[in-house]
C-alpha cells in the first residue's frame, strides 16, 4: 500500500493542458501540408508521379487530398522546387469530404454540429468504435484518448461498449468485405441523432488499401460522415482537436 | 530431386534461384515435410503460389534454430492430377503435424487445393480462390454474410450453454468472433472466427509504385510497422543483392525495439486493467505513450511510418537526437522499472496471473507457437537469436524464457524483455555506427526467390519475396506471428473460467489485421 501512494505521488498529474495549452511536438512531425502552386514549374507532374495513393492532382492548380494522404514524404521529396510541404499543424479534422482537398486557398476546419444536434449531444458524447478493416493503428491512437495523458472523460465524450448506449460511431479501417454486415447493424443499433466519424485514411478513402477488391473504399457511399479526421493514422492530439470542434468545444476558427 | 536430401538450406536475405528448390512428388509431400520434423524442424511458413501454367506451387519452410538455418521444399498440385477434371489436392501435414492447420485452410482458401485428410478444414478468412474454383467447403457467395456464419463445433449436455462474442467488442480493438462452449463457468472449448480484418494485402504489395508497396507492408498490422518492414526490406534486399549500411540497420534495430518496448509496456498494463489494479494500469497507459514518442522523434510518427525503405532508413538519428534520446530513455528506464515492479509485487495482480491459461512446451511446440507467448512455455526462440540480421549480428539480446505457459510467463517474458530492449538501446544509441542511412537498391534479381525474417514484439513475421524472369516482383507471401498463435489462446482458455477470457486473450495479444492480411 506504501508503495503504491510512494509511486501514485512520484508520477503526478500528467494530464496534458489541451486545449488550453498547445503540446509542443517533435520537428519530424508531419502535420497539415502546405500547397503552393505559383512555385509549381509549368507542367511538372513529378509529385503526382511519386504519390503512392493518388492524393495530387495538378488539374486546375495544385490540389493534395487529405483523405487519400499517407503523410509519407514522396512528393516533399520529389518537388524541385518546394510546392509541397509539411507544417506542424496538427488540426486536420474537416465537416465535409470537399474541404479535405488541399489547395492554395484557405483550410476550412470542422465546424460545430448543427444547433439541434448540439443541444443533444454536445454536452456529453458518448461513441462506439468500430474498427473496420484497419491495420489496428487508428484504433491505437484513439485508445490512447482515454489514458491518464489525455483524459478524454473530462470533455463529457466516452467510449462505450454498445451501439445501444451511443450517440454516435467512430469507424476506422477501409470497411473490408467482411465487416460491411457488422457495420450496418452496429449503426442501426445507434439511436437517433446519431453522428459518424471517419477516422483515418482508410476510412476515409481507402487509405493505403484503396483499390483493393477485397474493401470498399472507405465509409463514403456506405454511411452520412458528420466529422472527416484525415492521417495514417491521426495523432492523437488531432482526433481530439476534431472532437472538441465536433462538439463546439474548440470554438470555430479558433486555434486551440 | 535435388538439394540435400529433398531439402535446400536457405538463410534470411539471401536469394536463390527457383530452379533450385528442390521439387517433390505431391503425394509424397507431407511425409517428405513431415519427416523434417522428425530431425527438430518446426514449420515456420507454408504456402502456395499460382504458377503460369495454373498449377498451384506448395512451398515449405522448416526452421532449425539451433542451427540457425531453415530448409524448404516444393511441391506441384494441379486440377485433374488424380484423374478427370478433380480439384488439385495433395495428402494433408495437419494430419501429423497440427502446426499446419491453419497454413492448409490458407492455401484451401486461396487456391481452391484439397488438403486430403485434413482434420478439420473451414474458412481461414472467407473470401473467393483466386480463380474463383470453389473451396473444399463450397464455392463463396459474397453476397452472403458469410464470418460468423459457420457450423461450429458444439458440446452437448445438460447446462452446457453457448457465448457468442464479436465481431464488435467491448472496447476499441479490432473484430474477430469468438464463440465459447460453456458448462456453467467453465469454458469447454473455443472456436474463433476472423477474417473481417481482410483487406487483400498481399496482391497490393506488387503495387507498382514501390512507396506504396513499402507503405503496406507498414499497415499489414499498424502495431508492428516496424517489425513488418523488417522482414519485407529484407527480402527485397535479397532480391537485390543490397547490403545496408551498418547505421542503417542500428537505426532499424532501434526502431525495432522501440516498438517492442511500447507494445509490451501497454500490454503489461492492459493486463493490470484487466484483474483491476488500476495503478499500474494508468501509469503503463502513459509510458507506453512516451516510447511511441521516441519513434515519433526519429521519423515523424508514432508508428514508425515511412522510416523502413528497402536500401536502409529514411531518417536518420543525429548525433544530438541521440543524446536527447538517452537521456528520456534514461527516466523511462526508471519509470517503467517502478511501476512494474508495483504490478509484480501485488499478490491480488499474481493470484489473477499464476496459473491462467497454461500451455504446456509440448502444446507450443505441436502447434508451432512463436514469440513471448512460447517462450513463456520455455521454448528457446526468437529470431533475433536464432538468425541475427542486422545490428544483431553485433549486439546480442538474451532470450526471455519462461517455463509455466500461463498469463504470469507472458507477463515475465514482456518484462524480462523489456529490461533487456532498454539495455540494447541505452548502448546502441551512445555508440551508433557510421554509415550511410540509405543507398537506393540495384535491380532485383530475376527467377529468384528471398526472404526476411523479423522477431516482431508478438514473434517471428517472415516474407518471402518471388521474382519472374524479367526481374520483376511475382508475388510476396507475408507470414504474421498470429497465424502460429491465435490457435494456442483456443487451446488455453480450454478448462478456464469465461471470465478468464480477457486476461487471456491480452496475455497472448494478436494481431487480427496481420492474421487476416
Amino acid at each position: 500500500m506504501l508503495q503504491i501512494l510512494k509511486t501514485r505521488l512520484r508520477q503526478g498529474h500528467r494530464t496534458t493542458k489541451f486545449p488550453l495549452e498547445l503540446p509542443t511536438l517533435p520537428v519530424q512531425f508531419r502535420g497539415r501540408p502546405l500547397v503552393d502552386s505559383s512555385k509549381c514549374p509549368s507542367g511538372c507532374q513529378a509529385c503526382v508521379e511519386v504519390c503512392p495513393s493518388q492524393a495530387i492532382s495538378t488539374d486546375g492548380g495544385l490540389k493534395l487530398d487529405l483523405g487519400k494522404c499517407l503523410f509519407c514524404t514522396e512528393c516533399v521529396d520529389a518537388c524541385p522546387e518546394g510546392a509541397l510541404r509539411y507544417t506542424q499543424d496538427h488540426r486536420l479534422a474537416v465537416s465535409r469530404r470537399a474541404d479535405l482537398v488541399l489547395t492554395d486557398g484557405e483550410w476550412k476546419l470542422a465546424q460545430r454540429m448543427a444547433d439541434d444536434l448540439h443541444r443533444t449531444l454536445g454536452r456529453a458524447l458518448r461513441l462506439r468504435e468500430v474498427c473496420a478493416g484497419s491495420c489496428n493503428a487508428c484504433d491505437l491512437d484513439t485508445n490512447v484518448l482515454n489514458t491518464v495523458g489525455w483524459d478524454l472523460s473530462r470533455f463529457g465524450i466516452q467510449f462505450v461498449a454498445s451501439p445501444r448506449h451511443a450517440d454516435g460511431l467512430v469507424v476506422t479501417g477501409a470497411i473490408s468485405r467482411n465487416m460491411h454486415a457488422a457495420l450496418l447493424s452496429t449503426y442501426e443499433a445507434v439511436p437517433k441523432p446519431r453522428v459518424v466519424i471517419a477516422l483515418g485514411a482508410c476510412a476515409i478513402s481507402g487509405g493505403p488499401f484503396q483499390g483493393s477488391a477485397d474493401v470498399l473504399n472507405g465509409v463514403e457511399g456506405v454511411l452520412p460522415v458528420d466529422l472527416f479526421i484525415p492521417g495514417c493514422p491521426p495523432h492523437p492530439l488531432t482526433i481530439l482537436d476534431g472532437l472538441l470542434r465536433l462538439i463546439g468545444k474548440i470554438p470555430n476558427g479558433s486555434q486551440t | 530431386m535435388n538439394g540435400n536430401g529433398g531439402w535446400l538450406p536457405v538463410r534470411p536475405g539471401q536469394a536463390v534461384e527457383l530452379a533450385a528448390i528442390p521439387l517433390i512428388a505431391a503425394e509424397e509431400f507431407a511425409s517428405h515435410v513431415v519427416s523434417g520434423r522428425s530431425r527438430g524442424g518446426r514449420l515456420a511458413n507454408f504456402f502456395g503460389r499460382r504458377l503460369p501454367d495454373n498449377s498451384v506451387r506448395l512451398y515449405a519452410f522448416l526452421a532449425f534454430d539451433s542451427a540457425s538455418c531453415l530448409e524448404l521444399c516444393s511441391t506441384d498440385v494441379r486440377r485433374g492430377q488424380s484423374g478427370g477434371s478433380s480439384a488439385p489436392a495433395y495428402p494433408s501435414i495437419t494430419n501429423h503435424w497440427p502446426a499446419a492447420q491453419a497454413f492448409e485452410r490458407e492455401i484451401a482458401e486461396q487456391y481452391g487445393v484439397h488438403p486430403l485428410g485434413h482434420p478439420w478444414l473451414k474458412p481461414l478468412r472467407y473470401h473467393a480462390t483466386d480463380d474463383g474454383a470453389p473451396a473444399p467447403w463450397g464455392a463463396f457467395d459474397p453476397t452472403k454474410v458469410i464470418p460468423g456464419d459457420y457450423p461450429f463445433f458444439r458440446a452437448e449436455g445438460e447446462e452446457v450453454h453457448e457465448v457468442a462474442v464479436g465481431p464488435v467488442h467491448a472496447g476499441i480493438i479490432e473484430p474477430g468472433h469468438f464463440r465459447f462452449q460453456c458448462h456453467g463457468e467453465e469454458v469447454l472449448h473455443l472456436e474463433i472466427v476472423l477474417g473481417y480484418q481482410h483487406r487483400g494485402v498481399e496482391p497490393l504489395l506488387l503495387h507498382p509504385n514501390a512507396a506504396r508497396s513499402a507503405i503496406v507492408a507498414e499497415t499489414i498490422a499498424g502495431d508492428a510497422s516496424i517489425g513488418h518492414a523488417t522482414a519485407y526490406c529484407a527480402a527485397i534486399e535479397g532480391l537485390a543483392g543490397a547490403k545496408i549500411s551498418l547505421r542503417a540497420a542500428a537505426i532499424r534495430g532501434i526502431a525495432l525495439e522501440l516498438e517492442r518496448l511500447a507494445n509490451h509496456v501497454g500490454d503489461l498494463g492492459a493486463l493490470c486493467t484487466d484483474v483491476a489494479f488500476l495503478p499500474s494500469s494508468a501509469y503503463l497507459g502513459r509510458l507506453r505513450g512516451e516510447y511511441l514518442n521516441l519513434t515519433l522523434e526519429i521519423c515523424g510518427n508514432r508508428f514508425g511510418r515511412n522510416l523502413m525503405r528497402p536500401g536502409g532508413v529514411r531518417f536518420d538519428i543525429p548525433e544530438d537526437m541521440a543524446g536527447r534520446m538517452r537521456r528520456r530513455l534514461d527516466g523511462l528506464q526508471r519509470e517503467t522499472a517502478e511501476v512494474l515492479d508495483l504490478m509484480f509485487d501485488q499478490s491480488s495482480v499474481l493470484a489473477r496471473f499464476e496459473g491462467i491459461g497454461a500451455l504446456t512446451e509440448a502444446q507450443a511446440d505441436e502447434i508451432g507457437m512463436v514469440g513471448p507467448a512460447a517462450r513463456a512455455c520455455g521454448c528457446r526462440r526468437d529470431v533475433r537469436c536464432d538468425y541475427p540480421h542486422g545490428v544483431f549480428k553485433f549486439s546480442h539480446i538474451p532470450i526471455a524464457v519462461e517455463t509455466t505457459g500461463d498469463v504470469y510467463a507472458r507477463a515475465v517474458v514482456r518484462w524480462l524483455e523489456v529490461q533487456r530492449s532498454l539495455e540494447f538501446l541505452m548502448e546502441l544509441l551512445e555508440n551508433t555506427p557510421e554509415g550511410s542511412a540509405f543507398e537506393p537498391i540495384q535491380a532485383l534479381k530475376p527467377n529468384a526467390m528471398a526472404f526476411g525474417l523479423s522477431e516482431t514484439w508478438r514473434g517471428e513475421a517472415m516474407h518471402v519475396a518471388f521474382t519472374d524472369d524479367a526481374g520483376k516482383l511475382a508475388f510476396i507471401k507475408v507470414k504474421d506471428p498470429s497465424i502460429h498463435n491465435w490457435f494456442g489462446l483456443a487451446l488455453a482458455l480450454r478448462g478456464m473460467a469465461i471470465s478468464d477470457f480477457p486476461v487471456c486473450n491480452k496475455s497472448f495479444n494478436l494481431s487480427y489485421a496481420g492474421h487476416d492480411l
